[in-house]
Formats: structure tokens, C-alpha cells, sequence
């Protein structure tokens, strides 16, 4: 099977700050892809560079096999640390509004089946600027799925959420893995993708370092 | 083209249902036009003859101060949770959201040009000795043409520091010929001293070739990084 | 191209020279307004001068939103800061003349009204460049350079209209010009064109040297060992 993102000699600049420094990799389809790292890693930066967001300053990112990433983003979820949500609103009437970008027909069945798959409430009219901060980042989990997209990139979705709710966010996604998603997990909290990740990437000064399935081995070496 | 058409309505559906919904901005920026009529008529005091005359620039003037406020809003909801990564990464036609916010400012100035007109009109002792028909023509094609630059250089200035100076710096130059045409087509109309034709006809030049431009280039915007 | 440079840079130091000579002294008198007049031997080929150089950066700013090439970028901003300095000199000039001949400091004619919204696009595209954060500063410059070239037509239509209804004294007279005057006019638009092009071509150097810097201390950047994390700000590389 042809790999879904392909990475080649990335360089990211921004003025003089190297935030890639020439990384090299392929990832297949349909597997889980945890990305770790220190701050400053270049983890956040490779997300956006294969979402599009970033271009490169040098090298190529390759996904769905092409590198016109504006052609296939149809087909990218993107998940960041600002919601990327309309404080105002509700969760449903933001969804509702985001699936008109994706020009979804039945939209609200797809609304509604998408809170309920991050277990929330679709029903709920309370503004999103008011939800707490774990309940923000699975409506955020939710606007990204919204598409049913092919690959998934998600920024830090734990943060500041509570256990139990990360938890089921984790089976959430092995769900969505075994139905043949490839996801990108940037995160600090490596231990609740401990069983489900197919792969620990790490990431250090702008390069990936070491790629292994076991999370005991990849924390050895950093 | 139709998927432009729907998304630039729902856009502005839901962007005129949030300012609805918070009111803090119509509220401040009401009250900020009301006080922008006040200072004007303390400072410029003519006679009821005199004031025909000068009106057009004054009232302009006043609505431009008014609109650069309004403008400097124009993406502030956006920006709060990076909702414009949303729009980079998802397949929607930037220009439908462009053409959106656009109307949702033109809406928006025109609401408080409403406002302020009758200020003027009391402050001044206005009356229109000439086609009075004409001044709703010159005001919508006027606010048109500050409010396509205006979104557009919003824009433009999310990019840059001191983004709420960099909006009136970029926009300021480039609507010159179209505050002359609207300053002179009211000064026309109220006067009744000639006609204001030659600038309604101007304004809609204007408002075409910058609307064209802007739709053709805002892509390049959105999508810098 | 290198032995070129000092032949240019000698070239214009003559031509200047002759040029001021004979703008000041060998040009015949004007009539009516006396030896203040010579000072349209800088008024007019300053104002030239500048709007080509505002061609310039039209048609470098297309080519860079088409091909997004750096060179191209270079030579936007040189001709538009360059550009700017003469239109500067174009308009401080045409006061300096206006107000012993004309009595009066300014005056919306067509030519300076033209000259000073010109003037304005300008120094509001300078600023942007300085805004603007580095890797988005060439694209938005161009953009707004095309914005600026859509308004010119516009501009010149309004205020030649304005003036239509509203009459203004003209600053520099209309009609015909002495031949003699109008060998001294070319001679001095020449050199100022050669100096122009020194003073680009100068920058232009600058500019690509200033960018080779750059470059080589990103690469050292990329090459070098990092072990301190720069970055502490959550939202870190987003723009």
C-alpha cells in the first residue's frame, strides 16, 4: 500500500528560527501515529506542515500522494490548541456551520452523530466559550471528524482534559484507526496512547530521532 | 458557483446572528458614531448656507472615523481561537468568506450611518436642494467602496504588527478618489449647485474594479501564513 | 557587469555636473517668473524620474505574485524606496516654486494632487514592508502594488474632474516651451535617470547581500546542535 504522507529533507524557517530541520519520513495508512517531544520539538510545526498550514521553506510533504495539499484537504481533519471553535455559539450550531465549509448535505445527522461520538451532548445550547476546557477540546475532536476524513492531525487533544474523558477519547480513536484513518497525535501525556498507538515518533531540535511501536524504548532513548 | 453563493450566506447568517447575539460591538461602535457627530459640530460651526456646502466632507469624514472601527472588528472572532486555520484547511472557496464579511461590514456601517445621518441633518440644518433621490445611491456605493478595501486590508494587516493603524495607513491612500467622489457627489446634491452625476458614475467604477481585484486576490491573503 | 558600475557611477557624475550647469546658468531666463523658474530642471525629471520607478515596481510586484520570484521581490522594493525619494523631491520642489511665483504654498492641480496620492500609496507600501512579518512581507507587497497601479486611472479621473468644477491655479504652466529650455529639461532627466539607476543599482546589491547574510545564518541555524529550546510560547510558530 502506497504510504499516506510522505516526508522529504522538511525545512521549516521562520527568519532564523529552524523549527524543522530536515526530516525524513514516511508513514502508512491506517495506523496510529503518536508524535512526542520536548517543546520546541518542530512537533507542532509538523503537524501544520502536513496540514497545509506551514509551507516549506525546503524539502517536500507529500500527502495522499501529492504535495498540492490545498487539493486534498477535504480530506484532512485538523485539530489545534485554540479551539478553532465560534466562542459564541453553541457546539451544534458551530458544526452545523463548519460542515457548510465541507459542503456536507445532511448536515445535522452528521452534526449530531459526530457530538455524540466525542460524548457530548448535541442537544446542549450552552455558547462553546463556555464549556469547560475538556469539553472544548472533544467539540474541537468533533469539528475536525466532521468531514470523515482520511487523516486525521491532531494537536495536543488531552490537554486539560480529565481522565476519564481521555480515555475515551483514545478508544475513540483506535476506533477510528481499525476503520482505516491514519492519525497524528501530537502529545506530552504519551502514556494514555500506551496500547493504542501503533508507532511512538520523537521528536528533538527539529528532527525525529527514533520511531518505535513500544513506548519503554522510546522514551530510552530520548 | 452556487456552493459560493450558499457558503457566503450562511457565512453572513451566522456572523449577523453572533453580533445580534453579543450586541458589544453595534452597542460601542453606535455609541462612538454619535460622539464622532457631536465633536464635529462643536468644531465646525457654519451657517446654514455655508453648511450645504461642507457637509459632504464633514459627514464622510465622520462615517470613515466610524467605519475604520468597524473594520478593525471585521476578523476579530476569527482570530480569537484561530478559526481561520479552519477555513485554510478545509475546501471552502476563500472568496465566499471574503464576500461575507464584506457585506456583514457593509450591513454594519450602513447601521450606523442610519444613526448618524439624522445627527447631522439636526446639527446642521440640512436640506437637500437638489435630487435628493441620488443620496441613498452615492451612500450605498460610497460605504461599498471603504467597506471592499477595508475587509480586504483587515486582512491584510493580521499579518503585521500594530494591526489596528496598519488598517486606516493601507486603506486611507488608495480611497482617495473614492472620498473625493463621495464628498463632492453630497456637496452636489445638497447644494443643488451641479450634478452629481460623473461621480455616482466614478464610485461604481471604483467599487467594480477594487471588488474584482479583491475577490481575485484574497485567496493569496487567507493562505499566507 | 562589474567594470560597468563605475563607468555608470562617472557617467552620472558628468552628467550632473553639465546638467546643473546648465540649469542654472546656461538655460535662458524665463520671462515672466525669472531665475526661480530654473527650479522645473528638478521639479519635472524628479517627477519622471519617479513614476517610472513606480512602473518598475508594478511590473516586478506581477511578476513576483506570478513566478514568486525573490529577485523580483528585490527590485519591487528598490524601485519603490527609491521611487519615493524623488517624489518626495518632486513634491517639496513644486512648493518651493509655487510660493514665490504663485503666492501660495500648494494647490490641487492635477499633476501634484496625482503626485501626492502617489506619494502616499507609496510610503503606506514602504510601511507594510516594515509591518509585515518577514516570509509574507513580499506577497502582500505586491498585492497592495497592484492595488495601488488599479487606483492611479481612478485618482487622475477624480481630481480632473474635481478641477473641472472646482477651478485651481496651475502650478507650472501649460503650453509650449522654449526648445533651449527643453534640451536643458532632457538633459537634466537623463542624468537624473542615470543617477537613479547608480542609486538602485546600489541597493539592489545591498539588498541581495543582506539577504545572502540571512540565509547563511538560518543554514547555520539548521546545522548547528540545538540546546536551548528558543521557543516557550504555546503558540509558538503560528502566525
Amino acid at each position: 500500500m502506497p504510504p499516506a504522507v510522505v516526508v522529504t529533507d522538511l525545512v521549516k524557517q521562520f527568519g532564523r528560527f529552524a523549527a524543522l530541520r530536515g526530516v525524513n519520513a514516511e508513514f502508512a495508512p491506517g495506523r496510529l501515529y503518536a508524535i512526542l517531544g520536548d517543546n520546541g520539538a518542530g512537533k507542532t510545526t509538523l503537524l501544520r506542515a502536513l496540514a497545509g498550514l506551514a509551507p516549506p521553506t525546503r524539502g517536500s510533504v507529500s500527502v495522499l500522494g501529492t504535495t498540492d495539499l490545498r487539493s486534498i484537504c477535504g480530506q484532512l481533519g485538523y485539530m489545534a490548541h485554540p479551539s478553532l471553535l465560534y466562542d459564541e455559539m453553541s457546539g451544534m450550531e458551530n458544526l452545523r456551520y463548519f460542515a457548510r465549509l465541507h459542503d456536507g448535505s445532511n448536515a445535522d445527522q452528521r452534526c449530531s452523530d459526530v457530538i455524540r461520538a466525542v460524548k457530548l451532548d448535541p442537544s446542549l445550547t450552552r455558547p462553546v466559550g463556555q464549556y469547560s476546557q475538556g469539553m472544548r477540546q472533544r467539540m474541537s475532536l468533533a469539528r475536525a471528524l466532521l468531514n470523515d476524513p482520511k487523516i486525521l492531525l491532531l494537536d495536543e487533544p488531552f490537554s486539560n482534559v480529565d481522565v476519564r474523558s481521555a480515555r475515551g477519547m483514545v478508544s475513540l480513536l483506535t476506533g477510528l484507526r481499525d476503520a482505516g484513518k491514519t492519525i497524528f497525535v501530537v502529545t506530552h501525556q504519551a502514556s494514555l496512547l500506551e496500547g493504542a498507538a501503533d508507532e511512538f515518533v520523537w521528536m528533538e531540535a527539529g528532527k525525529i530521532v527514533s520511531r518505535t511501536p513500544d513506548l519503554a524504548t522510546a522514551t530510552e532513548t530520548a | 458557483m452556487s456552493t459560493i453563493a450558499g457558503l457566503t450566506r450562511a457565512t453572513l447568517a451566522k456572523d449577523l446572528r453572533l453580533e445580534w447575539r453579543s450586541k458589544d460591538a453595534i452597542n460601542s461602535m453606535l455609541f462612538f458614531s454619535l460622539l464622532v457627530v457631536v465633536i464635529f459640530s462643536f468644531s465646525f460651526d457654519p451657517t446654514a448656507e455655508e453648511s450645504r456646502r461642507i457637509a459632504g466632507g464633514l459627514v464622510w469624514v465622520a462615517f470613515l472615523f466610524a467605519a475604520v472601527v468597524a473594520l478593525n472588528q471585521t476578523w476579530a472572532r476569527e482570530v480569537r481561537n484561530q478559526v481561520l486555520d479552519a477555513y485554510r484547511v478545509s475546501p471552502a472557496p476563500p472568496n465566499a468568506l471574503f464576500l461575507a464579511k464584506v457585506v456583514g461590514n457593509f450591513i454594519f456601517v450602513s447601521v450606523l450611518q442610519a444613526l448618524m445621518t439624522p445627527l447631522f441633518i439636526v446639527f446642521y440644518n440640512l436640506r437637500a436642494l437638489g435630487p435628493v433621490y441620488q443620496l441613498p445611491i452615492v451612500a450605498a456605493l460610497g460605504t461599498w467602496a471603504l467597506v471592499v478595501n477595508g475587509t480586504f486590508f483587515a486582512a491584510m494587516s493580521l499579518r503585521t504588527r500594530s494591526r489596528e493603524i496598519m488598517l486606516p495607513l493601507l486603506l486611507f491612500p488608495i480611497s482617495i478618489p473614492a472620498l473625493l467622489a463621495m464628498v463632492e457627489a453630497t456637496g452636489a446634491i445638497l447644494t443643488g449647485e451641479f450634478s452629481a452625476k460623473f461621480w455616482i458614475v466614478l464610485l461604481a467604477a471604483y467599487d467594480v474594479v477594487f471588488t474584482i481585484a479583491s475577490l481575485f486576490l484574497f485567496g493569496f491573503v487567507l493562505q499566507a501564513e | 557587469m562589474k567594470r560597468a558600475f563605475p563607468i555608470l557611477a562617472v557617467l552620472t557624475g558628468v552628467l550632473l555636473s553639465y546638467a546643473l550647469y546648465e540649469a542654472l546658468v546656461g538655460a535662458p531666463t524665463e520671462q515672466t517668473m525669472g531665475d526661480v523658474q530654473r527650479i522645473f530642471y528638478y521639479h519635472v525629471p524628479s517627477a519622471l524620474t519617479a513614476f517610472i520607478l513606480f512602473f518598475i515596481n508594478l511590473f516586478a510586484s506581477l511578476i513576483y505574485l506570478v513566478r514568486r520570484n525573490n529577485k523580483a521581490d528585490i527590485v519591487a522594493l528598490v524601485a519603490a524606496e527609491v521611487g519615493v525619494v524623488f517624489c518626495t523631491v518632486n513634491l517639496v520642489t513644486g512648493s518651493i516654486w509655487a510660493r514665490p511665483v504663485w503666492g501660495i504654498w500648494w494647490t490641487w492641480d492635477l499633476r501634484l494632487t496625482l503626485t501626492l496620492v502617489l506619494w502616499l500609496i507609496y510610503v503606506s507600501y514602504l510601511v507594510l514592508r516594515r509591518f509585515s512579518s518577514s516570509g509574507q512581507t513580499p506577497l502582500l507587497a505586491a498585492v497592495l502594488s497592484v492595488f495601488g497601479a488599479l487606483d492611479v486611472p481612478l485618482v487622475y479621473f477624480s481630481i480632473w474632474f474635481f478641477r473641472t468644477q472646482h477651478p485651481q491655479p496651475v502650478i507650472g504652466g501649460g503650453g509650449s516651451i522654449d526648445p533651449r529650455m527643453l534640451h536643458v529639461l532632457l538633459i537634466n532627466w537623463l542624468a537624473f535617470s542615470c543617477f537613479a539607476a547608480l542609486v538602485c543599482w546600489s541597493r539592489y546589491r545591498l539588498e541581495v547581500l543582506q539577504r545572502e547574510v540571512d540565509e547563511t545564518l538560518a543554514l547555520e541555524a539548521l546545522l548547528e546542535p540545538r540546546t536551548s529550546q528558543p521557543r516557550t510560547s504555546r503558540t509558538g510558530s503560528d502566525g
